[in-house]
């Protein structure tokens, strides 16, 4: 098991709509993303990386080539069991931070567990922990619309975490903060990741992305380059 | 799981709760309109069985009926005896005859219907006596002048907290003895108020009322050992033979049978909730239809939050479960509210229109399960369209 990485694509292509119409987002896609590791997939609109996000997310299917989560094939599951997939082993960061309005972070929070079936007293426990991850357990109470964005941010940070999922995607998680809000989130993140929890982020920004550990770099529906961080390596070597 | 869904269900109900009222109005009306309408006529049911039981389950109705040639011929006491005499299993025939009269006492005056009849007759019709006592065979006989009161009669004309018996009243010109006063009987079958009658013995209303010998129908009460077909058949064969009519030519009378006349009601009684039945269940049919566009519009507004519930692992077949509980609460609620409606209708109408309240508890089950199996029904197109939606589309959704 541990020999194996943990999300491995082979020769990942990705076509929408059908005949004149089709319009090719991914051209063949070679990507191995080890345990531990904190991605930023950059590249410029149109060039593929949200695509390969959702491919990656198991919340789409590649048109061609083989997606391996954990040695498992997910181009051959279908829609439920990729549903299952994501519930145990991945957490998701929108950059629209997506809560449910009208709903406290707490139980925002506690929403994925809901789906495990957790009785009340275990999803209470989990989700005031992962807030505390987050900082926010002062704000349990309080609905999105009481909270900043750095906030809101954080909380749909913790609701990813609650599961403790081994990967955890963040689509552009600062598309929406300002500067001070973007770092504080990218700590976060760097914190996480020191903590054992594989990133993968999209991102446009270059300097989020150097708070990644690998940059990989995609244009025109290809992978153009993969580089690891300085900042990256700076913390591989030790603490900063 | 479940407990959760339903809370949820019931905060997304509460969240927009006029447009859930609004929307449960079809449901709420048309269950309200159901249990109403039968439990109403469970209520007129149970009162016209009630009035049946007091003609006498086993009796027969028989009076003249006009022929082709315009004519009416009235019976006489000569045919009651004769099938009281001659036809096996007849244990009591009748006569009555009534007219209009005033009824005068100590300055009092009240309009109402005297009867003539005798003591088989109050017997055959279960008509009992309160106070006093019933007419004497010589009182029969001779028509005397002594008569029966009903109680609205006695109301209308005597002192409150006063006997009337041995008092003498006038009816229009005849002077008479009360020699009794009868048990209040409500609404007739026909119509009339059988309290609000003054009972004389036959002769008497004939004689100075009437002023002939007829008869305006008379009853017959039969042995329920005996086949009441079989005598019928001879009581019409009696009476074809005693008025000479000839083979072939109609009967210028009619035989009623209340044990028919019970059937008959029932079957009009059950038609009637068979219509009511069929209205209701076009309005709510139309009430689902309210559901359905409301679950689809919620399943719109609510698009986002699918595709988060969605993105963080809800199957396909939780998120229906979550819509298709919101449809089915939001319809049971309107069952009950509409049970509500119609209990309380019910109870204010049966006062209005003076039947029983029989309460129907099947009816009210039977009501709130049909209204939940509708949230199924109308709920699990949107439900089902909730759990098709692509989380990536509905994540984008704004």
């Amino acid at each position: 098991m541990t020999a194996e990485p943990l999300i491995q694509l082979e020769g990942i292509t990705k076509t929408f709509g059908n005949g004149a119409a089709a319009f090719q987002a991914l051209k063949g896609i070679d990507l191995t993303i080890e345990r531990g590791d904190f991605v930023a997939i950059m590249g410029p609109s149109g060039s593929g990386k949200s695509t390969t996000m959702n491919i990656l997310g198991c919340l789409d299917v590649p048109t061609g080539g083989v997606f391996r989560f954990r040695g498992v094939e997910v181009q051959k599951l279908d829609r439920d069991q990729r549903s299952l997939l994501r519930r145990r082993y991945l957490g998701f960061v929108f950059q629209g931070f997506n809560l449910l309005a009208r709903t406290t972070a707490l139980e925002n929070v506690e929403l994925p567990l809901l789906y495990r079936g957790e009785n009340k007293t275990q999803r209470r426990e989990s989700a005031l922990r992962a807030l505390d991850q987050v900082g926010l357990v002062p704000w349990a109470s309080h609905s999105p619309s009481e909270l900043s964005g750095g906030q809101q941010q954080r909380v749909a940070i913790a609701r990813a975490l609650v599961t403790q999922p081994d990967v955890l995607l963040a689509d552009e998680p600062t598309g929406n903060l300002d500067s001070e809000r973007s770092v504080e989130i990218m700590l976060l993140l760097q914190r996480l990741n020191g903590e054992g929890i594989t990133v993968l982020m999209v991102t446009h920004e270059e300097e989020m992305a150097a708070y990644a550990k690998t940059i990989v770099r995609f244009r025109d529906g290809q992978v153009e380059r993969i580089e690891h961080s300085a900042t990256a390596l700076a913390q591989a070597s030790g603490p900063a | 799981m479940f407990g959760s869904t339903l809370l949820l269900a019931l905060r997304e109900i509460r969240r927009h709760i006029l447009r859930s009222i609004l929307t449960t109005l079809g449901i709420i009306i048309g269950v309200a309109a159901v249990v109403t309408m039968v439990t109403l006529g469970n209520g007129v049911t149970a009162s016209v069985q009630e009035e049946i039981s007091s003609l006498g389950a086993s009796n027969f109705i028989v009076f003249p009926v006009r022929t082709d040639r315009g004519t009416i011929r009235p019976f006489d006491e000569a045919d009651v005896r004769a099938v009281g005499q001659q036809i096996a299993g007849v244990t009591i025939a009748a006569g009555n005859v009534a007219a209009n009269a005033t009824a005068f006492y100590n300055g009092q005056d009240w309009d109402t219907r005297v009867q003539g009849v005798s003591n088989a007759f109050l017997e055959a019709q279960s008509i009992s006596i309160e106070e006093g006592r019933p007419f004497s065979a010589d009182e029969e006989q001779a028509g005397k002048n002594v008569c029966l009161l009903g109680l609205k009669v006695r109301d209308a004309i005597f002192l409150p907290g006063t006997s009337p018996v041995g008092a003498r009243m006038r009816l229009g010109g005849v002077s008479c003895t009360v020699i009794g006063v009868m048990e209040e009987r409500g609404q007739g079958g026909n119509g009339a108020d059988d309290d609000d009658t003054v009972y004389l013995p036959i002769k008497n209303v004939q004689r100075r009322f009437r002023g002939n010998d007829n008869l305006d129908f008379f009853v017959v009460k039969y042995d329920t050992a005996y086949a009441a077909s079989a005598i019928q058949d001879s009581l019409v064969d009696l009476l074809r033979e005693r008025r000479l009519l000839q083979d072939g030519a109609p009967n210028d009378f009619n035989v009623i049978d209340t044990a028919q006349v019970n059937q008959a009601l029932g079957a009009v009684t059950g038609a009637l909730t068979a219509m009511v039945a069929v209205i209701a269940s076009i309005s709510l049919l139309v009430g689902g239809i309210g559901i359905m566009n409301i679950m689809l519009v919620s399943v719109t507004e609510r698009t986002r939050e699918i595709g988060i519930r969605l993105a963080i692992g809800a199957l396909a077949r939780e998120v229906r479960l979550q819509f298709l509980t919101e449809a089915v609460v939001l319809c049971a609620l309107g069952g009950l509210a509409g049970i509500a409606l119609g209990f309380g209708a019910s109870i204010g109408l049966a006062a209005v229109i003076d039947v029983p309240f029989v309460f129907d508890p099947m009816i009210n089950i039977v009501s709130f399960v049909f209204a939940a199996g509708m949230g199924i029904v109308f709920g699990y197109y949107p439900a089902s369209r909730a759990s098709k939606l692509d989380p990536i589309d509905a994540l984008r959704h704004e």
